[in-house]
Formats: C-alpha cells, structure tokens, sequence
C-alpha cells in the first residue's frame, strides 16, 4: 500500500536537520509512525514533519530546498 | 542637485515594511530608488514604489534576499550608486558590506570592519570597556565546563551562557547552579558551532529584572556622533521585542544623560559612521552594555516621532558624505511614542507563524499615529520570511496620551485573513505594569503565562 505524506504548512522543505549533516531519512529506508522525515521552514521558524504512518520511504516528489505549499505532497511510503 | 551629494541612486536589498520606509527616504531626498524583489514578491508594494525593480531569484530567502551574487548583479543592473541594508538579511553582514563596498558602490552603513568587530559579542564587550562603558559581570571566551564554572564562581549566580557569534536573542541559556551550568555549557557549544559556526561562548551574570534600554546614535564620515535619545524596549518575548517606547519611563534624567553619552562614547571609540543602536541593560541604576546593532533597527520610528529626526534620511546623507543635519544640541525629546509590532501570528498558539492572504485591512489614522507597513488586501504574507508585518507608531505630548491614542487606533486597526498580535497588543495596552511604566524584561512573559 502507498501512503503520501503532505506539508501541513507553506514554507521551504528539507531534509537534513542542518546543511552538513546527513538526511533524516535516506532514500528506501524504513520509518517508524511518528519519526521525523525533514523540516519546513516557516517564517523563520522550523517546524518538523514527521511520518504518519510507518513504512518504507519509495519516492520523494520534493527536493532539499524546495518551496512548498500547505497540502503538497511530499514523500510517498509503502506502508 | 540632490541634498545627498555622493549618492544619487539607492538599491534596496530589502523587503516588506522597511524596503518601503527606505523607498520613502529617498523619494524625500531626490533619489532614484531600486527595489529587489523575489518570485514572492513581484506585486509587493516595495516594487510598485520603487523607481525600478530587479528580480532575484525564488522566493526562499536564501535564492534571492540573501543571496550575494543576484543582489551585486542587481546592483551592477540597476546602475545603482548605494546599497541600503534595512534590517535583518545581509544588514549585518561583513561580507557583504566589503562585497559592496570593493564594487565601487556606497555601503549605507558602517565598514565592513566595524560591522565584524560589534557582531561578535564578546569583541564587542571589549570594545565596550576599552571605551569606558560598563558591561554586564562576564568571563572570557570559556573553552571547557571547568573554565566555565570558575567563570560563574567570579560573576556570580545566575548565569547565562551566551554565543559569542550569537544575536537576535539567539544562542542565550541560562543556568542557575554549578550542575546546571555542567548541562548546558556542552550544549551551548554544540548549538553555536551549528548556528553561528563558531563554538566560542561566554558566561555572564544574569541580571533579574532589568529593564532594556537602548540608544540611537548617528555618526557622519566628518567625525560628528550624535545620540538620538533612547528608547524601552522592554516588553519582549523569547527575547524578541513586541512594544518598544521613547522616551524610557521612569529613567532617571541623570542616569539617562550618563547612558546616552556613553553610547555616543562607543561610537566614537570604533569610528562608527551611520545609524547604530547601542543596547543596555539596566537594574538598581546600574546600567550595563550588552550589544551594539549596526544598522536601522525596526522601532526606529518612536525615536523619530519623539526628536523629528528622520533616522533613514540622515543614513542616507551620512552615505552621501554629508555632515550630520543636526548637533547634539538640536536632539530634544518632544513627548512620548510607542510602537507595536504586528506579526502574523497567533498568540492563542504560542505566537504559530501564520502566513496566508490579507482579506481585509483597515488602517488606523488620527493625530499622533503612524502606520508602517507594506500591506495591502489580496496580498499572501509568504511563508518564507519575517512574521513582522506591520507597524503601529503613536504619539503624544505626554505617555498617557499616547497610551490613550494608542486605545483608539488599535481599537481601529483591523487585520483579517491572518490571526495577529494586534489583540495581545489591546490587552498589554490597558497592563497596569505598562500603564505605570515600570515594566522590566519579565513583565510581558509573565502577562502572557497569567493570561492563558
């Protein structure tokens, strides 16, 4: 089964707590419900997006960086 | 010919609220001004005011109002003669005054050098003692829990440990014991090397109500140095200010006198050129040094409303080569103003970030009020900088008719489509501490933790 996680806020997305550290999350891995996935970054503000079901990450639809608005889909997971 | 003889054209490398105030400076001045914009941004009222506009880049701050290169391209593009800052983004930025600066072009605001030397804290406390000014009970450098637990033991409990590359109330923690401070130094450390890029940090006594004070000065190329008077800031959250006054309410007209000069004293002591802002913190008719901002700061309009000096014009003809417009003897306080900031944000959420479309908007007016913002319906706040969207500034011939204007135009200010701080703001007005002033740094987390 797919399940698609989507930003709850507008911000800029990413994946990696700061520029040099490793992604939260690599390509394929498994998450737990509940783990942090990336950060949106909201008026200066960072808030952290985490995974609503469990499973394997399979897709991102969104890049480090990108520009993202409310509802926009993130990361697909095979749950 | 324009009243500001080195400088004819002036590139903005701002947004929003100050990008206009800016543009308003040198529309008042007769010069050309170049607004910079980003995707965001392209129908943002900086641009539609400004005599041309240059594109950035995406709308994330870090591709277009932070991004170095489009804005020296922008710079080139626009056959701009000077660069105003604003607040905030690259305002502060060494780098990015000496990238100017080598580019032939006007830098509006102090070198590169000074910029670096008051940017760093614990370079600035220096400074600040070689120039006789006190600073707040504090170590060196500490580069070990040890070194920082000697330190605490000199200056005293409370403590907090500060970033020494750390500002904008960031990279701050305090610690009340020997344990405590073993905690959080290690932390510290970790959290400066990230943020700043630098894990220096430093120990000073945490003073416990003092209130924030803070003084405008203005420094020409020709080696004038003013103070503008000072201003409250006290009313702060999370160390990010929401009500900033002048003058300070109840200060002592001694004490005042002896905080002004020394700001002006520092200025001088690093041959400071343009508009800056000296910060002090102040207890038991102690005060004590705690930053200096090198740039235009947001409640620079109270200062205004209260001496009639126009603080962007003066940067501007400071930039030009001019002679400051007034001496020390012209700078008298008229009055009393204050000013409110509103954020997009809901205080009934712990203050959420909440960028969204304007859907309506009625602004204030009446005597003794002043409205600075770039707001208009339709507009989306984007989520992708500052909260602070607008300002309220009132004034009157006495603090209690200010506070009084202050009722009514936040009674008529009316922001929808966006929840916003002008609510808190008509509670704080009618706060007793605030209505007494004697308000401290503590006094407006303590009405909010009392009123939710």
């Amino acid at each position: 089964m797919g399940h698609t996680i989507a930003a709850r806020t507008p911000g800029v997305f990413y994946r990696r707590p700061s520029p040099d550290a490793e992604p939260y999350v690599a390509d394929g891995a498994t998450v737990a419900e509940g783990d942090v996935i990336g950060l949106i970054e909201v008026m200066k503000t960072f808030r952290e997006v985490t995974a609503d079901a469990a499973g394997t990450i399979s897709r991102w639809h969104v890049e480090n960086e990108d520009e993202v608005t409310i509802g926009q889909e993130l990361v697909e997971i095979d749950t | 010919m324009s009243s500001t003889s080195g400088v004819r054209s002036v590139l903005v490398a701002n947004r929003g609220e100050i990008a206009l105030r800016v543009i308003r400076a040198c529309r008042d001045l007769g010069l050309r001004a170049v607004a910079v914009y980003s995707d965001a941004d392209a129908s943002a009222a900086h641009v539609r005011h400004a005599d041309a506009a240059v594109h950035l880049g995406k709308s994330s701050a870090s591709k277009s109002y932070l991004n170095v290169e489009a804005l020296l391209g922008a710079v080139r593009s626009s056959g701009a003669d000077a660069v105003h800052p604003g607040y905030g983004f690259l305002s502060e930025n060494a780098g990015f005054a000496r990238a100017v600066a080598d580019a032939g072009v006007t830098w509006v605001g102090p070198s590169g050098d000074v910029i670096e030397r008051m940017g760093d804290k614990a370079t600035a406390r220096a400074t600040a003692e070689a120039a006789g000014v006190p600073v707040v009970p504090g170590s060196g450098v500490v580069t070990s829990t040890d070194e920082a637990v000697a330190a605490a033991a000199e200056v005293g409990y409370p403590v907090l440990v500060k970033a020494s590359a750390g500002g904008g109330g960031r990279g701050i923690r305090p610690a009340g014991d020997d344990d405590e401070l073993r905690r959080v130094v290690d932390e510290a450390r970790r959290e400066a090397s990230s943020a700043f890029g630098s894990d220096a940090v430093y120990v000073e006594r945490a003073l416990q109500h003092p209130k924030h004070i803070e003084v405008q000065v203005l420094a020409d190329t020709h080696g004038n140095v003013v103070h503008v008077g000072e201003r409250d800031c006290s009313l702060q959250r999370r160390r990010q200010k929401l009500l900033e006054e002048a003058p300070a309410p109840g200060l002592d007209p001694a004490l005042r006198e002896r905080i002004c000069t020394a700001a002006a004293d520092l200025a001088r002591e690093v041959g400071y050129v343009g508009a800056g802002t000296v910060e002090f913190l102040v207890e038991d008719g102690e005060f004590f040094f705690i930053e200096m901002n090198t740039r235009i700061q947001v409640e620079h309009p109270v200062s205004e409303l209260v001496t009639g000096v126009d603080l962007v014009a003066e940067q501007l003809r400071i930039a030009g080569g001019e002679a400051l417009s007034v001496d020390q003897s012209d700078v008298v306080v008229r009055g009393a103003a204050v000013e409110f900031r509103v954020n997009a944000e809901d205080p009934d959420e712990d203050f959420l970030p909440s960028p969204g479309e304007i859907t309506a908007l009625e602004l204030p007016g009446g005597p003794g009020v002043r409205v600075d913002t770039a707001l208009a319906v339709g507009d989306v706040i984007p989520p992708f900088y500052d909260s602070m969207v607008a300002k309220l500034a009132v004034w009157g011939p006495d603090r209690a008719t200010a506070l009084a204007r202050a009722r009514r135009a936040l009674a008529e200010y009316r922001v929808e489509g966006v929840p916003t701080t002008l609510g808190l703001h008509r509670r704080l007005v009618d706060e007793p501490a605030l209505v007494a002033g004697d308000h401290d740094i503590t006094t407006l987390e303590a009405f909010l933790a009392q009123s939710s």
